[in-house]
């Protein structure tokens, strides 16, 4: 079941002072998150992200298209209920205390009392804030400020969260912090939708992606998918190999290097691949692994928009 | 309602560890306590020089609170998208109007309670004002709170659409151009010229009269034999009318206009 159905959504921003013309921030975007998915949104600055997530909060109203978050439009304040949202580089009333302005958070859902001070106490823990609940936001550093925002979109126990670049400002545990707190929400069934441009994070966490570039998607899919399509050979490592062997599978190899008792060869399409699995298994060596050769995120993002 | 409720405690809060409004109302206090100096220096007349001093403390220090901590508030909501946030809660675009109105009006009450306190405790230094003098201070300083709330509207509407700046300084001359209201129909009526008496008329009507609200001074406070001046109450309902159908509609455009604005 859809969550999340972005149709055909865009967006003209008019700069200029005088005459005014439009620039296209996102241009017909359309998408489906699944329920209980962890959904990368990626792209480079500037490719459209925080755009979408702001027609999606309703912080800005489309040129065209339209959005539905829970079967209901982007702007139905009763469905905000049941979403968390976290802004991209959050900021929050430094003079407030992350206990007080949890509490105050919760009050715009109605909830108050033993109940609510209950569900902070929590949330500060959750996100590693306990020992500075009670002390004032300007003295906070950019990470623990991004904590205390993922901490405020989760105070009414929402069943979708939408993550505007989550891992920005942390340091590597904090960025493992968020790991975990991301995929425990999966696990609780809620919906992740995140835009990120840290790869490995997205790679390591993401159900699917999509890829977004100067606000139109080039891709979408679960990451094995995008990247199997772009697998451009195999990776074969052999035990007990001799001279001879070297000589007769080199035809059908577009690399061979030796490597100690190793040999790792390089078979860049099907039949080759066949052929040197063949003469190995027809010749008793002994086969180690065989890998399919494939980009990782980083490198096909990086063919994707400076290619383009 | 308890969103706006939660969304004017916040407003307050804020306001409230603010320096500035430390300081506002210090020089406030400070102001009204050399009233008592000022007051040595006439004869008989220390109550009336008092008061006056005090009211227009209260009346321009509370201007000054409802322009610098008004504007500050929303600009800094804006610009620092503590907003975007808040408005991805369930919280209605008017709800966040109206919360920090009513948390900016809740800090101009607290204030104007602590002004007039201190302008009590002045008159009470002299001991010579009659007692129903303290209680018609209230009246007094309520017409202030209905001048500083509709100052305080339209600060709201300017800072919806325009800079800090812009926005102080646009509602710093309605304020005082609204003193003179009356005299700009009188004017017009006079200059002979219809053009000119329609323009006098027509801007009568759009700029607030803040003259309205000039209903009780120091003569009227103590309605002692030399000094007094009946409060005619007809005209102080009709100031507060007067007041919440203006802030009425400058609340609704500020609506309006919030409602539609990109958060980009």
């Amino acid at each position: 079941m859809a969550v999340i159905e972005i149709e055909n959504l865009t967006k003209d921003f008019a700069v200029g002072f005088w005459r005014k013309r439009p620039v296209r921030a996102l241009d017909g975007l359309s998408l489906e998150v699944r329920a209980g998915e962890i959904f990368g949104f990626l792209g480079p600055n500037g490719a459209g992200k925080s755009t979408t997530l702001k027609l999606l909060m309703h912080l800005l109203s489309p040129t065209s298209g339209s959005a539905r978050i829970l079967g209901r439009p982007a702007g139905d304040t009763a469905m905000h209920e049941r979403i968390g949202y976290l802004p991209e580089n959050p900021y929050f009333y430094d003079y407030l205390t992350p206990r007080e302005l949890l509490t105050f958070m919760g009050r715009l859902f109605g909830m108050g009392g033993a109940p609510l001070a209950r569900k902070v106490r929590e949330l500060v823990g959750e996100v590693g804030l306990a020992a500075s609940a009670d002390l004032q936001l300007r003295k906070f550093s950019k990470g623990m400020v991004q904590r205390l925002g993922i901490a405020q979109a989760l105070i009414n126990e929402p069943e979708v969260v939408f993550l505007d670049e989550p891992m920005s400002g942390l340091d590597p545990l904090g960025r493992m912090e968020v790991r975990r707190i991301v995929t425990g929400l999966r696990e609780r069934g809620v919906t992740v939708f995140l835009s990120s441009h840290i790869l490995p994070d997205v790679e390591a966490i993401c159900d699917r992606v999509a890829i977004l570039n100067r606000g139109r998607l080039q891709e979408a899919g679960t990451l094995e998918d995008i990247l199997r399509a772009r697998i451009s050979g195999h990776e074969v490592i052999l035990s007990g190999w001799t001279e001879g062997t070297l000589e007769a599978i080199r035809p059908w190899c577009s690399e061979v290097r030796a490597m100690g008792e190793r040999l790792h060869l390089r078979a860049d399409d099907r039949e080759d691949l066949e052929a040197v699995l063949g003469f190995v298994f027809a010749h008793g060596l002994e086969l180690v692994s065989v890998n399919p050769i494939r980009p990782s995120l980083e490198e096909y993002f990086q063919t994707l928009v400076v290619g383009k | 309602m308890n969103r706006i409720l939660a969304i004017a405690r916040n407003t307050f809060r804020e306001t409230v560890r603010d320096k500035i409004l430390y300081n506002l109302i210090l020089f406030a206090l400070v102001m009204i306590g050399s009233s008592l100096a000022l007051g040595q220096l006439t004869l008989g007349n220390e109550d009336k020089v008092i008061l006056d001093l005090g009211l227009g403390a209260i009346s321009v220090f509370g201007l000054l609170i409802a322009i610098f901590i008004g504007i500050g508030l929303v600009y800094k909501e804006l610009e620092k998208r503590t907003v975007y946030a808040l408005l991805a809660k369930p919280v209605r675009r008017y709800e966040l109007v109206l919360g920090k109105y009513l948390g900016l009006l809740w800090t101009l009450g607290v204030n104007l309670a602590v002004m007039t306190a201190g302008l009590a405790l002045a008159l009470g230094y002299t001991g010579r004002a009659p007692a129903g003098a303290y209680w018609r201070l209230l009246p007094a300083v309520g017409l202030i709170f209905l001048s500083l709330a509709l100052a305080t509207a339209l600060a709201l509407l300017f800072s919806t659409f325009s800079t800090p700046a812009l926005a102080a300084l646009f509602t710093f001359f309605l304020w005082v151009i609204g003193h003179f209201n009356a005299d700009l129909r009188t004017f017009g009526e006079l200059s002979g010229s219809p053009a000119v008496e329609a323009l006098g008329r027509a801007l009568y009507y759009v700029i607030p009269n803040f003259g309205n609200f000039n209903l009780i001074d120091g003569r009227g406070v103590l309605q002692t034999a030399g000094y007094a001046r009946p409060i005619d109450p007809w005209a102080v309902a009709g100031a507060g009318a007067y007041a919440l159908l203006f802030i009425a509609f400058l609340l609704a455009l500020s609506v309006i206009i919030f409602a539609r604005r990109d958060f980009k």
